[in-house]
């Protein structure tokens, strides 16, 4: 048996509908017998009817139905269709969600999943990665599955959680990534997991990336380099404990991401190990993001926009260098 | 499907009878909310409110409507001029005085102040100032009750003619209708969204006009009026809670007052006060309450007293309370604590 990572989502959408009552799924085209976008939600409603709802194309009212949904103790799953387009939802996700428990005293659990990231030919308003933003606000949980096994606990975990979670998953890893089974339980929300040992150096990295990462420490390898890659698994929070012990290890760090330059996720990891940790470091940190610029269409240029193996294994060897 | 209701107050009433049974209990909500309103400005003139006063001078008697006729179970998702329909949806004085002085003990616990506050375990939603936002939300608290088997139970929001313009109101109201749930929002048109008059905020002939657009019924009142909001809000209430689409009512009256107590609203123009919708609702129920000798003097008197001891009842218990502290807080915005990141 073989599952993608697509399918690990899809699966643990059908475990959380069979197991809990409180949880029904909304969004643009995932119900009827299309299943979403990308299918991530096939067959469904037909399984579970009345709780697998097509919207109109209101991402503000679909993520506040869920809000309030979720204030009077449902368990609602929303997919925006690409995580593009939960920039219309930025208001009733940082202002409303994520104030809610601090102000009220009442958690909002919804989980909003955010196809997210990069695909050949998708352009700038279907390749987004927003897990920076959604991070940057108080009141979320920001979750970045980089494997398959990940996807299907870390999407089960995240409907269990009071609070409201982001699951950003990789639109690059639904159809490369696959497993033999998939897991009972995984690690722990907000843990890392050292993906890679390795002794010279430490690469940080999450979500489509991660992979990358990994592929580019099998170059490394090759050159007789033992890169250590860490995967972050949640950005927010963000498990400082485990990159600076792979830092104490390693000496060197190099954060990869494909969020835009500007701050972020990469920034936050070398701000904190730098901060908490500057006496572990033989190096100045390093990082690689996508280009400062709207995500382009054509696949050579959208190749050379983000990060890929080739160029984290150069800067990782400029690093080592130093 | 679109209708109005313009009746005036004694149009159907006998009279000696008033213009609706619970005029009455409404009229002793709007003139504690005056009474407490008036109060909480004193104290930001003095300088004993940090941050904002938000009245509702003026539309009392629409925003009493709105909470009058909720029943336990259903849903209240009050606006920044609501103190009326609050108070009679059931939220005690003391949550109002506690928010606006910063009482740890309030339901804010100074975390957020003035009219930002609810109890969504007790369905008072709590606001955001982003307008249009919690039409949505409102939407999905009366899905989950669907969800539950829960019945008969409607959802009433509150949105101005400002935030009538909003893209989420939009959203909100479109979606209530798809998912047809028991929602009345009513919209009241003070006629201006802080500085700006009605003609720099809408070109569409009525407001109510729009209800056919989403799907809703709609009905316009005149929102100085309380017999007439009484009888069009419960009529819109009584409606979506026996399975009728969404309802629209838009009230016409003028703020009286500015946006905020920071605000001395000179913009306000001379030609405006003098319209009918500038009538001070207050005063207009009062004068109907005279006029129909439904109470005598020495008890609306009696009235005005027992609310000025409750305000300042309200207002004394809070002062005696403590504020929050930094060093004390706990400054966690989630629940599942072990989530928590820590920047130490």
């Amino acid at each position: 048996m073989s599952i993608t990572y697509l399918e690990a989502i899809r699966e643990a959408q059908a475990k959380l509908l069979r197991v809990d009552e409180r949880v029904f799924i909304y969004g643009q085209d995932v119900g009827g017998t299309f299943g979403g976008a990308f299918k991530a939600t096939k067959g469904l409603a037909k399984e579970f009817p009345g709780r697998v709802l097509n919207t109109p194309i209101s991402e503000d009212a679909i993520v506040g139905t869920a809000i309030g949904a979720a204030i009077q103790g449902m368990r609602p799953i929303v997919e925006m269709q690409f995580a593009d387009f939960s920039s219309i939802a930025l208001n009733q996700i940082l202002n409303n969600a994520g104030t809610h428990y601090w102000r009220t005293n009442v958690p909002v659990p919804i989980t909003i999943r955010l196809p997210s990231g990069g695909t050949k030919g998708s352009g700038p308003f279907h390749s987004q990665s927003m897990e920076s933003i959604y991070a940057h606000y108080p009141g979320l949980i920001v979750m970045t599955p980089a494997t398959v096994e990940d996807a299907y606990t870390m999407l089960i975990e995240a409907v269990a959680i009071d609070d409201p979670v982001i699951y950003c998953e990789h639109k690059y890893l639904y159809y490369h990534l696959k497993a033999d089974k998939l897991p009972e339980k995984g690690l722990p929300t907000g843990r890392a997991r050292i993906a890679r040992e390795g002794r010279d150096l430490t690469i940080v990295s999450y979500s489509a990336m991660m992979q990358e990462s990994l592929a580019a420490a099998e170059e490394l390898a090759r050159e007789g380099f033992e890169a250590e890659v860490v995967d972050l698994r949640t950005v927010k929070p963000l498990d400082a404990d485990t990159v600076l012990a792979s830092v104490a290890r390693t000496g060197r760090l190099l954060c990869a991401g494909e969020s835009f330059p500007w701050g972020g996720a990469t920034a936050e990891v070398i701000a904190r190990v730098t901060s908490q940790g500057f006496h572990l470091l033989d190096a100045a940190p390093q990082r690689l993001n996508a280009k400062d610029t709207p995500i382009p269409y054509h696949p050579n240029l959208w190749s050379a926009h983000r990060p890929n193996a080739q160029n984290i294994a150069a800067k990782a060897r400029a690093l080592l260098r130093e | 499907m679109l209708q109005t209701a313009q009746r005036t107050a004694k149009s159907k009433t006998k009279k000696t009878a008033p213009p609706h049974d619970r005029f009455l209990e409404a009229f002793r909500w709007m003139l504690l909310t005056r009474t407490l309103e008036e109060k909480l400005v004193s104290l930001y003139r003095g300088g004993l409110i940090t941050g904002g006063v938000y009245i509702g001078k003026g539309q009392e008697a629409v925003s009493v409507a709105c909470g009058l006729f909720l029943q336990q179970g259903d849903i209240f998702a009050p606006l920044i001029r609501d103190q009326a329909g609050r108070s009679a949806f059931g939220e005690p004085l003391i949550d109002v005085t506690r928010t606006y002085l910063g009482s740890r003990l309030g339901p804010m616990r100074g975390r957020d102040g003035n009219i930002h506050r609810g109890h969504p375990r007790k369905n008072e939603l709590a606001m955001i100032s982003h307008l249009g936002a919690m039409i949505s939300v409102t939407v999905g608290t009366l899905m989950a009750k669907r969800f539950k088997g829960e019945k008969n139970f409607v959802g009433l929001a509150c949105i101005g003619e400002g935030g009538m313009q909003t893209g989420s109101l939009h959203e909100g109201m479109n979606i209530a209708a798809v998912e047809q749930v028991p929602l009345v929002v009513v919209a009241t048109n003070n006629h201006y969204a802080y500085s700006t008059p009605n003609d720099r905020e809408f070109a569409c002939h009525d407001l109510v006009d729009r209800a056919i657009g989403y799907g809703f019924e709609g009905y316009s009142l005149d929102g100085t009026d309380l017999g007439t909001c009484l009888d069009v809000i419960g009529g819109a209430v009584k409606r979506a809670r026996a399975g009728r689409p969404p309802q629209l009512v838009v009230a016409s009256v003028l703020r009286l007052s500015g946006h905020g107590e920071h605000d001395d609203a000179s913009y306000v123009t001379e030609e405006i006060k003098r319209q009918p919708f500038a009538r001070d609702c207050l005063k207009v129920a009062e004068q109907t309450i005279i006029d129909l000798n439904l109470v005598d003097a020495e008890t609306l008197a009696e009235w005005r007293k027992k609310a000025a001891a409750q305000v300042d009842e309200a207002i004394a218990d809070a002062q005696k309370e403590p504020a929050p502290e930094g060093d004390k807080e706990d400054w966690c915005a989630l629940s599942t604590r072990d989530l928590v990141d820590s920047f130490e």
